[in-house]
């Protein structure tokens, strides 16, 4: 019998031939199994719907009326699909989409991490899904236990005494961290008007700092890459309300100083914030309360591996020192001494929590990432969520390794990274850029690293591959990360237009900033659909 | 460890590679006194799967969910039913487990959903943009907030004293820390909303008014006429809405002339969820304010071939470019909550919706015609859409407890959420929807008889 692959070819051999553009057009658009998909206002119609009621539509006249003579009169002109038609739109735009299920997301300071399965399942128990946030207390105890078993994990791993659960994201966290702090100094009837912010610092960062009214000085960072401590301690002063710090910062590095700064900044009258965006380099071997830290948020989106869903939602719980705990938002969950639970909110609040600052959000927070983040630090453990930094630390250290002799690691020198590699483009030939590495990373088969990010780096490459990634993985992406960085430093002219090989090649970013469209217009009624768009009863293939 | 593929050959390899020892030299960089010399107290080791799911169905069954009895809780989060399809789509891991689409080239899925999601939201509100969501309906309500300073350089709020009183927390709280001032009322607790003392409350110095549509207990304000007031005065009108349902029966904000119209998008395709995530909506009437709008905006555009695609836009209102010059703070949205949302819409379609809207109208007509006949019940609304305001001649507080262990879930209390305001705690919110049945209306008179005899 002769052999059915004679040639030896599996996968991850490098494609020699490009066939990609070998073949002729084809009538659809389409190349196989990549589908072109229109949008639901060029195929759906308001006759259509993909939802039964039991009972029949209550239409016509001598129905009962309490609108107050506010009824609608104008269609909304909102397009419905019955549910093949829905299933088969969002099957089909899904396949564009990359994502940590296909492959290595090695986005810096973002952590695309696996995200378990079990977490889904548990999220969607009925008793924490179709829960209410006003049922009566005695009605969810389940709920308020998830609450206040999360809670006194996240104080135990960060070795600090309270906690605030309902900020919603790692930003709105922030915002409960700083006006927690700003809370906290009025009432000493200190008023101070500076946060410091490091240049590394996330975007967040100053703009949380703005949003609560304080005016934003820039720390600078030292050649190693971190905060510049001769320079931040002389400007602490009678104005600086606060410094917010990535820890490990935004480098891929730890502030080794944390502890000298958190002192200094204290001894100076003001609060230590830490942006906890990077947490899980240290989860389980550092705790955060041990360095002197006021407030810091924790994203349960990349610490403890919710679901990023595309841009959220996240969660971000703050934990708080004894100096910043009574100023917590509401509401918050207590255990009494009976083993239930209760809620402190407005209600209850005058009575023990009278200095609060008030109320970040309508209910308790994102319930639906704590039922998630709680499954995942049970079923991690004490030894499996420091074998979490530990790996994540390792994957980091063997990437920047791996690549350091081909792209310019500007703070290899001074030691080993924590969870995430950074690189710059130094040495890019032709007028190459960052942008073309990346979109040539695409055509690998990977999503890119952040770009341009921290700004300390110039055409910064921020690389954090995280501890759910195999051996095999990680070396599939250095050997595609490598010859991309060759072909960028050899000036390679194709990664001018990369990717070739995505559902759409580079998109016009300008054009799209300078003439918004940023909702459908449908076409005047009078004319037929746009060409090339079948109208619905051509599409009989779909 | 399941989730951790690394071999102890691999550590080891991946050790000799980088040039160190051992995982602990990785770790030089932290001080010595920083880090912990044993595991985290109290908390096991590793644990299969079955013992966590175990773990976590036991706490879950210490909750009585909403389908297991009589239930008519809203103040905000209502009960509808959400189609399979919703979470089935949802849980693809090409949208579940993306990330904010910030390589447009391979986030396509992501990103034609976005504008899907944005158009549905504008049409729905009667706006021209929307945005790719918030976090929940409070935060977006603070967020327009800030936006009407911003745009009429104004620091004056006119809160109406029937917006959701938690809303109007978030917003005095976030007040507190900026140049704004609150003009704050209690909730008139009459059958129609105190529209004249609102508008009374209007002045040259007001930079919005921030009115509920349904308002807090369930009436209907008129929006025509506090925009008027609103314009006149060169002030911002802000909509807020709870139920998005309610706008399959009644007239948008937009078309009422609000100015900024921002929700809670909960109701559809979202579930209860004790609270969160939910998704703030977020959408303006006129697109000349799009440039002073927080949050991502996702707009279409073309590639380097001339096909059509869609990307993140106007980006420069945002925190990652103009840091402290931003907009807003916000970086993570509530994506896929967006996405469950646009699913659910997309099944509805309008005439879906509309039906949801119309059955939500009528049990709602029928519980508060029943109510009214139960002995010590008033319906306290002249006008409502799904949720209306009983009052039971007792602090109702109490008779929701009681009724709670009966298993039935009677309302939310005014007492809880007004608890300084003597004059409320008589009231009850009653809200119904397509997932109540008349045997549940049944079960909360029949128990209300009993309880108030």
């Amino acid at each position: 019998m002769n052999a059915p692959n004679a040639s030896g070819w599996k996968p991850g051999t490098p494609v020699t031939v490009d066939h990609a553009m070998d073949g002729p057009p084809t009538v659809t658009g389409n190349r196989a199994l990549m589908l072109e998909e229109p949008l639901i206002f060029e195929i759906g119609n308001s006759e259509t719907t993909g939802v039964d009621f039991s009972s029949p539509p209550p239409e016509g006249e001598g129905l009962p009326n309490r609108l107050g003579g506010f009824e609608r009169s104008e269609p909304i002109n909102l397009p419905g699909l019955s549910e093949p038609e829905t299933v088969r739109h969002y099957t089909r735009l899904s396949r564009q989409n990359y994502a940590i299920d296909l492959g290595l997301f090695p986005l810096g300071s973002c952590t695309m991490k696996h995200n378990p399965r079990l977490n889904e399942k548990v999220a969607r128990l009925p008793g924490f899904a179709d829960c209410h946030p006003l049922a009566p207390i005695q009605t969810v105890q389940g709920a308020l236990g998830v609450i206040h078993e999360l809670s006194e994990w996240l104080k135990a791993l960060t070795g600090m005494p309270a906690v605030a659960m309902s900020p919603k994201a790692g930003a709105h966290g922030e915002l409960c961290g700083i006006l927690a702090i700003r809370a906290a100094l009025e009432a000493r009837g200190d008023v101070r008007k500076v946060v410091l912010c490091p240049e590394s610092a996330h975007g967040t960062n100053p703009a949380t700092a703005a949003f609560a009214g304080y005016e934003v000085e820039d720390i600078p960072a030292n050649a190693d890459g971190r905060v510049d401590f001769e320079a931040l301690e002389a400007r602490l002063g009678p104005d600086i309300a606060a410094v917010m710090i990535t820890n490990p910062n935004t480098c891929g590095l730890f502030e080794r100083d944390f502890k000298r700064i958190a002192d200094a900044v204290h001894a100076a009258g003001g609060l230590v914030y830490c942006d906890g965006a990077n947490f899980n380099a240290i989860v389980g071997r550092v705790r955060p309360g041990d360095l002197g830290v006021d407030a810091m948020h924790i994203n349960l989106h990349k610490t403890f591996s919710t679901p990023h869903g595309g841009g959220g939602p996240g969660s971000g719980p703050v934990v708080f020192s004894e100096a910043l705990a009574p100023f917590a938002p509401l509401p918050f969950v207590e255990k009494l001494d009976d083993g239930s639970f209760h809620l402190v909110e407005e209600e209850t609040a005058q009575e023990h929590h009278a200095s609060t600052f008030g109320r970040m959000t309508a209910f308790h927070g994102q319930m639906g990432m704590f039922t998630r983040a709680l499954a995942y630090i049970l079923s991690h453990g004490a030894d499996g969520l420091k074998q979490v930094a530990e790996d994540a630390v390792l994957n980091a250290n063997y990437i920047l390794r791996s690549l350091e002799d081909v792209l310019a690691a500007p703070f290899a020198h001074s030691g080993h990274c924590m969870h995430e590699a950074l690189f710059g483009d130094e040495g890019f030939g032709g007028g190459l850029s960052t942008l073309d590495l990346a979109k040539g990373l695409i055509d690998e088969g990977f999503h890119p690293m952040t770009m341009y990010f921290p700004l300390v780096v110039h055409g910064a490459m921020l690389v954090e591959p995280t501890e759910t990634e195999s051996k095999a993985s990680l070396d599939q992406f250095i050997a595609a990360l490598r010859s991309v960085a060759e072909r960028a430093k050899a000036g390679d002219e194709t990664l001018k237009s990369a990717p070739h090989y995505a559902p759409r090649r580079r998109l016009d970013e300008t054009q799209a900033a300078r003439k918004p469209v940023l909702a459908w217009q449908d076409p005047p009624a009078t004319s037929s659909a746009p060409a090339g768009t079948p109208s619905r009863s051509e599409r009989g293939g779909r | 460890m399941r989730y951790l593929p690394l071999t102890p050959t691999d550590r080891s390899t991946m050790l000799a590679t980088i040039g160190a020892d051992s995982v602990d030299a990785l770790f030089a960089d932290v001080p010595a006194e920083a880090q912990l010399d044993g595991p985290i107290h109290g908390l096991p080791h590793h644990a299969s799967e079955m013992a966590v799911e175990k773990h976590m169905r036991r706490l879950a069954q210490r909750n009585l969910a909403a389908g297991d009895a009589a239930f008519f809780l809203g103040a905000g989060a209502y009960r509808h039913h959400v189609p399979a399809t919703v979470d089935h789509i949802i849980q693809r891991g090409e949208f579940l487990t993306a990330y904010t689409p910030y390589q447009p080239e391979i986030a396509q899925g992501t990103l034609q959903m976005l504008f899907e999601f944005q158009t549905q939201v504008a049409r729905l509100y009667g706006c021209a943009v929307a945005n790719a969501s918030m976090y929940d309906g409070s935060t977006a309500c603070w967020e327009a907030v800030a936006m009407a300073a911003r745009v009429t350089r104004r620091n004056r709020v006119v809160l109406s004293g029937a917006l959701h009183p938690h809303y109007a927390e978030v917003v005095r709280t976030m007040a507190k820390f900026t140049a704004d001032t609150i003009a704050d009322a209690p909730p008139a607790f009459q059958a129609r909303p105190d529209d004249d003392g609102l508008i009374a409350r209007i002045d040259k110095e007001t930079s919005c008014v921030v009115v509920q549509y349904p308002d807090i207990l369930g009436r209907l304000p008129d929006l025509e006429r506090i925009a008027e007031a609103a314009h006149a005065e060169g002030a911002l009108l802000v909509v807020v809405n709870t139920e998005p349902v309610a706008l399959g029966a009644l007239k948008s904000p937009g078309e009422c002339g609000a100015d900024i119209v921002v929700g809670e998008g909960q109701s559809i395709g979202v579930g209860l969820q004790f609270g969160g995530p939910y998704l703030g909506l977020f959408a303006v009437r006129d697109p000349k304010h799009v440039r002073q709008m927080p949050g991502r905006l996702c707009g279409e555009t073309q590639d380097a071939e001339g096909k059509r695609g869609f990307v993140l836009t106007l980006s420069t209102r945002e925190q990652h470019i103009r840091r402290e010059k931003a907009t807003s703070n916000i970086c993570t949205n509530s994506g896929l909550c967006a996405l469950a949302f646009s699913v659910h819409m997309t099944l509805l379609g309008e005439k879906g919706l509309r039906q949801l809207a119309l059955e939500n109208h009528r049990l709602a007509c029928l519980a508060a015609e029943r109510l009214a006949k139960v002995p010590g019940v008033a319906v306290l609304n002249e006008s409502f859409f799904n949720e209306f305001t009983v009052t039971l001649g007792r602090d109702a507080r109490d008779v929701v407890r009681r009724l709670a262990d009966r298993g039935v879930l009677a309302g939310v209390s005014l007492g809880r959420l007004y608890p300084q305001a003597s004059a409320l705690a008589e009231g009850l919110l009653v809200a119904v929807t397509e997932t109540t049945t008349e045997e549940d209306i049944d079960t909360l008179c029949a128990a209300l008889t009993e309880i108030l005899a």
